[in-house]
């Protein structure tokens, strides 16, 4: 039983709250870097790495760090563990650091990050924020790699830079362009919509606190506000 | 009693057009361009626009069938839109790239929007641009008229004074298929506008804000106006209704726009041809324009600024 539910935390980043897919949050890096599966596996990972740890310290400090002031500190502690991370790839991947570029050092203000900080990690204990962080990190690099190596296949005929189209027919450049990743994104949000729907559960939409999955945790007013006004009707 | 009385909501009269009638006179406009350019570049380019017209309505009927809704092959908008397609891309595209660009002009910028009505650009002007983009090498290298020799160069990047205004006019030079020969494509545009089927406001604006723009900054007036896409463009493709304004000020906006953007991605772009980004980019603010061209109802007048303070 007490099983179940720490896998739960950790397999609702994946598939139910998927944060690029459900969520629909960290569009920005999603789209900028997944030309190749490779970037994708890469940011993925590092965005995973602040997550866990980050997620770690702020539901360690939950307790400590004064409301009014939670976002500067929440952000200062994301911008710490950005900075290793950052340090670190740059040491021992400088390839992927050369493919990432700016998007590197801008997981400091990826909404998935602060995001869970927010609503996960400063309100729960110590294991099932990491296990939290873990799950939204891995469900991250799941879909990034999967738009990356789609993006990689259709525009450069190579998958994790092994030829597989590229030697007979021209891949279609677009879709290493920004078009192309609006166009992979829309498809896969489309598809996880379908599956979605299937499963008896509502597609993303439109915006705002009534298509969020994390209406229940969040617990802002408007949100049971909009909940209860939906239930009356 | 009851036979004389019929009670019905409005529209009591129905105009007798049709989409497929509109789209027949289409085909029929851009035809003897589209044979021209069979003649010039041989069953090659015969062969290119087989495949687009047949892929565009191919998929349409795939994609409707998929989804459950009504097929509307018959209208002849796939037609028209692989026809148009095709009469944009070099002879020498591989076959299954311009099958390519049909598939994406029917699914991707049509169907997905809705259907016939509803895309928020032309899917012949998106498909090329999505061809351009994906494959650059192929659609820019071009095939000499009547001949087996290979250009990357249309009239628009060839040195000035190549070309005669003769050769020009009627299109004996290098080009996408159905782009080369003004004459006929301008045949074409007065045959629709003599059925009433485009106004001529949108031709005419963007034209001469080309040609005037070029006559100011000192380009070769031919070669601007008769050399590059903007005839096909201006005639076949910025006339598309759904993706032009309503109004007739709105149509002059749109058109002008267009001039203006082909003009200056020309002279001072990267690309050689501007005519399509051009209308892709005026396409997607229309309904802008048609918000702010909205035709004045009958007897409407203006309300008292107070009253427009408190509402």
């Amino acid at each position: 039983m007490k099983n179940n539910k720490y896998s739960g935390y950790f397999t609702n980043g994946i598939v139910k709250e998927n944060p690029v897919l459900r969520l629909v949050l960290g569009t920005c890096p999603t789209l900028a870097v997944t030309t190749a599966a490779i970037n994708g596996i890469g940011m993925g990972l590092s965005a995973t790495l602040v997550l866990v740890c980050s997620n770690l310290v702020i539901s360690l400090l939950r307790n400590v760090i004064p409301d009014k002031v939670r976002i500067p500190a929440f952000i200062t502690i994301i911008a710490g563990f950005v900075s290793v991370v950052q340090m670190l790839v740059k040491a021992f991947l400088p390839s992927i650091d050369k493919a990432l570029g700016i998007y590197l050092p801008l997981i400091v203000v990826n909404c998935i990050i602060l995001a869970r900080a927010e609503m996960f990690a400063s309100k729960n204990s110590v294991l099932p924020s990491v296990l939290d962080g873990l799950g939204m990190g891995v469900g991250f690099t799941a879909v990034l790699t999967l738009m990356g190596a789609i993006r990689e296949l259709l525009g450069a005929g190579t998958i994790f830079s092994l030829p597989v189209t590229a030697n007979f027919i021209s891949p279609m450049i677009i879709f290493l362009l920004p078009p192309g990743g609006f166009f992979v994104f829309g498809m896969l949000v489309a598809a996880s919509n379908a599956i979605a729907k299937k499963n008896g559960k509502k597609a993303v939409m439109h915006l705002g606190c009534e298509s969020c999955p994390s209406k229940e945790i969040c617990g802002k007013a408007e949100c049971v506000k909009e909940e209860e006004a939906g239930v009356n009707e | 009693m009851k036979d004389i009385l019929t009670v019905s909501s409005s529209p009591h009269l129905r105009h007798t057009d049709t989409t497929r009638g509109i789209m027949s006179d289409v085909v029929i406009a851009l035809s003897p361009a589209a044979v021209y350019g069979c003649i010039l570049f041989g069953w090659r380019a015969a062969a290119v626009l087989a495949v687009c017209i047949a892929f565009a309505v191919l998929s349409e009927f795939v994609w409707e069938k998929a989804l459950k809704k009504p097929v509307t092959v018959g209208d002849m908008s796939a037609v028209v839109t692989g026809l148009l397609l095709g009469m944009n891309l070099p002879s020498t595209i591989p076959l299954w790239q311009a099958a390519i660009g049909s598939i994406a002009a029917i699914i991707v910028v049509k169907q997905m929007f809705g259907g016939i009505g509803c895309n928020f650009a032309n899917p012949a002007i998106a498909a090329r641009i999505i061809l351009l983009v994906s494959f650059p090498a192929s659609m820019t290298k071009f095939a000499e008229p009547i001949s087996d020799a290979v250009t990357s160069a249309t009239p628009l990047a060839a040195e000035n004074g190549t070309y005669t205004l003769k050769e020009l006019f009627f299109g004996m030079h290098s080009g996408s298929i159905g782009e080369t020969s003004a004459f006929l494509l301008l045949v074409g545009g007065v045959y629709l506008i003599l059925r009433r089927v485009i106004s001529p406001v949108i031709p005419a604006c963007f034209i001469g804000t080309v040609a005037l723009l070029s006559l100011i900054s000192g380009e070769n007036l031919a070669v601007s106006v008769f050399g590059g896409g903007l005839m096909i463009g201006a005639v076949f493709m910025a006339t598309d209704y759904t993706t032009s304004p309503v109004t007739t000020l709105g149509k002059a906006v749109f058109a002008v726009g267009c001039g203006l953007i082909t003009f200056i991605i020309r002279k001072f772009g990267a690309l050689p041809e501007g005519v399509s980004y051009s209308i892709l980019l005026m396409n997607i603010l229309v309904p802008h324009i048609n918000r702010f061209t909205l035709a004045k109802p009958f007897g409407f007048v203006k309300p008292v600024k107070e009253d427009a303070k408190n509402a």
